[in-house]
């Protein structure tokens, strides 16, 4: 009960910040703009619009993560809001995990919103529905839920523009830590190698969650990267919550 | 009676600065509330109030020193379901509106629909502002966040209600107000502790106070005890005479045009001074005289200090 008022009073002060609106604009324009761009293309246009569009949802709902992800629990604290929400019967758990539900809720929608022009610009183009776009859409709000989990993290000891500088990293990184994993493969066994899978086990590996590419082009997916990759997301933002948690949880309002 | 809060030997300090220095703010603060009293905490700025306050409320951890509300641990989710609190300067999700703010809050208690629609209109009513339920928070004048916020504080019908600089900021006329709901508090048996620099207001409704100077507790007890009943010297407004002629019998503290204000600290002399009012045709306007108050005595502890 407690965690669903936080959450839903999270819901309510996002849908009222401005900055969403102004991100759900340009990912509405861009996604419109994926047809225009078709329009120019030699070849199949029909995956361009795919491509596009899959590619502004997951940026424009990482920014959405980031930007009001960063700020929500520091805003608590800056503008002592947490004051009298803390010295209520709420646990410390409690209020942080209702601030990533309600930031996940309005990811959700958002998301839905984003998603359902897509899938109509993309119906007016082909006449054709691919159920296939859905699942590279889950993985997106897998990720963005993770992506949330680890701007709350930050968002507990630092302030906004840092956080979101760390959030940010965290994004590139794990879009591009699957470059170890060919490292791995290239270097002689022995320290090097060692090392080079130590920081692929530690880093987070987003890319697992990505299935864009085999979804505009039609490739099968197999189950067991559909299962690793939930499995990955779920684990990885529980072991997030957690630390955040922790954190929160020995923290002075002073 | 019994205690609503007792603290003991509180302490607590902070890492602070880029490179850490520890200071210690709460040096063994102890003190009890009754339950049913209106209970003053003061201090000059930086005397550790708020620290102290944040402390019982769960909001900082102390370093050492036991906090029990109404005979529970402090961080009890049963002892703070009787807790009611008002912040210094508050600030609140200033996209509400007052109805959504303390439905809200009433949520948070997990009160039933028809409970906290009933209290939320009932409280906009008590403090004044039944007219701005509809209205989003950020519209409101610093006066209405503090009557809102004293709104909230009693959403949970709270038996301990806990006010920081609750008359911060208000117009003499808002101050009044607050207080008068401060001392119906008491009536319906709740109790109030409240920290203040307005002692004027302290000393009017507090049943006992502490004043705390740089983290201890310097004084404590039941107001009466505190503050002597001794008069201190007697303030005489007389006019029409020579300043000259009752220079000697006390101090001159002002003239005007020929209004005389005069501060006799010796019994024997308002007699003397009656007496040349009398024989030298004056007039004499008032005769106060001046019992020892709640700011004599905080000045003179924090002075001694």
């Amino acid at each position: 009960m407690t965690i669903r008022t936080i959450a839903l009073n999270t819901y309510k002060e996002a849908v009222r910040d401005r900055i969403l609106y102004l991100l759900f604009f340009f990912a509405a324009a861009t996604l419109v703009f994926s047809r225009v761009l078709a329009l120019l293309t030699v070849g199949d246009r029909v995956k361009i619009i795919k491509d596009v569009g899959l590619a502004s949802l997951s940026l424009f709902g990482t920014l959405m993560a980031i930007l009001i992800g960063t700020g929500l629990v520091y805003k608590e604290i800056d503008k002592k809001t947490i004051f009298t929400l803390l010295s209520k019967p709420i646990g410390r758990g409690a209020f942080l995990v209702g601030k990533f539900a309600g930031l996940v809720l309005t990811l959700f929608v958002m998301l839905g919103l984003m998603s359902i022009i897509f899938l109509v610009i993309l119906f007016l183009h082909s006449f054709r529905f691919e159920a296939a776009l859905l699942v590279a859409i889950f993985y997106i709000f897998l990720e963005l839920i993770l992506i949330t989990a680890v701007a709350i993290f930050f968002s507990c000891f630092s302030t906004p523009i840092l956080s979101s500088i760390f959030t940010l990293s965290f994004y590139l990184i794990g879009h591009t830590s699957w470059g170890l994993k060919t490292l791995i493969k290239k270097i002689p066994p022995g320290f090097g190698r060692t090392l080079a899978r130590i920081a692929y086990v530690l880093l987070p590996d987003l890319e697992s969650l990505n299935f864009k590419t085999e979804v505009v082009h039609g490739i099968a997916i197999p189950p067991a990267a559909l299962v690793n990759g939930l499995l990955y997301a779920l684990c990885f933002t529980a072991f997030v919550l957690a630390l955040a948690s922790l954190v929160f949880r020995r923290r002075d309002f002073i | 009676m019994a205690n609503a809060l007792t603290i003991e030997n509180l302490h607590k300090s902070f890492k602070l600065g880029f490179i850490p220095k520890t200071k210690e703010i709460l040096k063994g603060i102890s003190l009890s509330v009754e339950e049913g009293t209106i209970f003053g905490y003061l201090g000059p700025n930086g005397a550790g109030k708020t620290t102290t306050i944040k402390t019982v409320l769960g909001l900082i951890f102390p370093d050492r020193g036991e906090i029990r509300i109404f005979g529970q641990p402090h961080l009890a989710a049963k002892a703070r379901e009787r807790i009611g609190f008002l912040p210094e300067n508050p600030y609140f999700y200033d996209y509400l509106t007052a109805a959504e703010f303390l439905d809200f809050y009433g949520r948070l208690f997990r009160l039933d629909k028809e409970v906290r629609t009933e209290r939320s209109r009932r409280l906009l009513k008590r403090v004044g502002l039944e007219r701005a339920a509809d209205l989003q928070l950020r519209k409101f004048s610093r006066g209405m966040l503090q009557r809102i916020g004293l709104a909230q504080a009693l959403i949970n019908d709270p038996a301990f209600v806990i006010l920081d600089e609750p008359l911060g900021g208000l117009d003499p006329i808002g101050r009044k107000e607050i207080r008068d709901l401060i001392v119906q508090f008491r009536a319906e048996g709740k109790t109030v502790l409240l920290s203040s620099h307005i002692l004027q207001d302290i000393e009017m409704i507090c049943d006992r106070v502490a004043v705390v100077v740089d983290g201890r507790i310097l004084n404590q007890g039941p107001l009466h005890e505190l503050v002597s009943e001794k008069i201190l010297f007697t303030e005489i407004a007389l006019s029409a005479i020579d300043p000259g002629s009752v220079a000697g019998l006390g101090e001159i503290v002002s003239v005007h045009g020929e209004r005389i204000l005069l501060k006799v600290f010796d019994d024997a002399k308002i007699e003397r001074v009656l007496a040349i009012v009398q024989a030298k045709k004056g007039r004499l306007h008032s005769l106060i005289p001046r019992t020892e108050t709640l700011e004599d005595l905080f000045i003179g502890i924090v002075k001694g200090q």
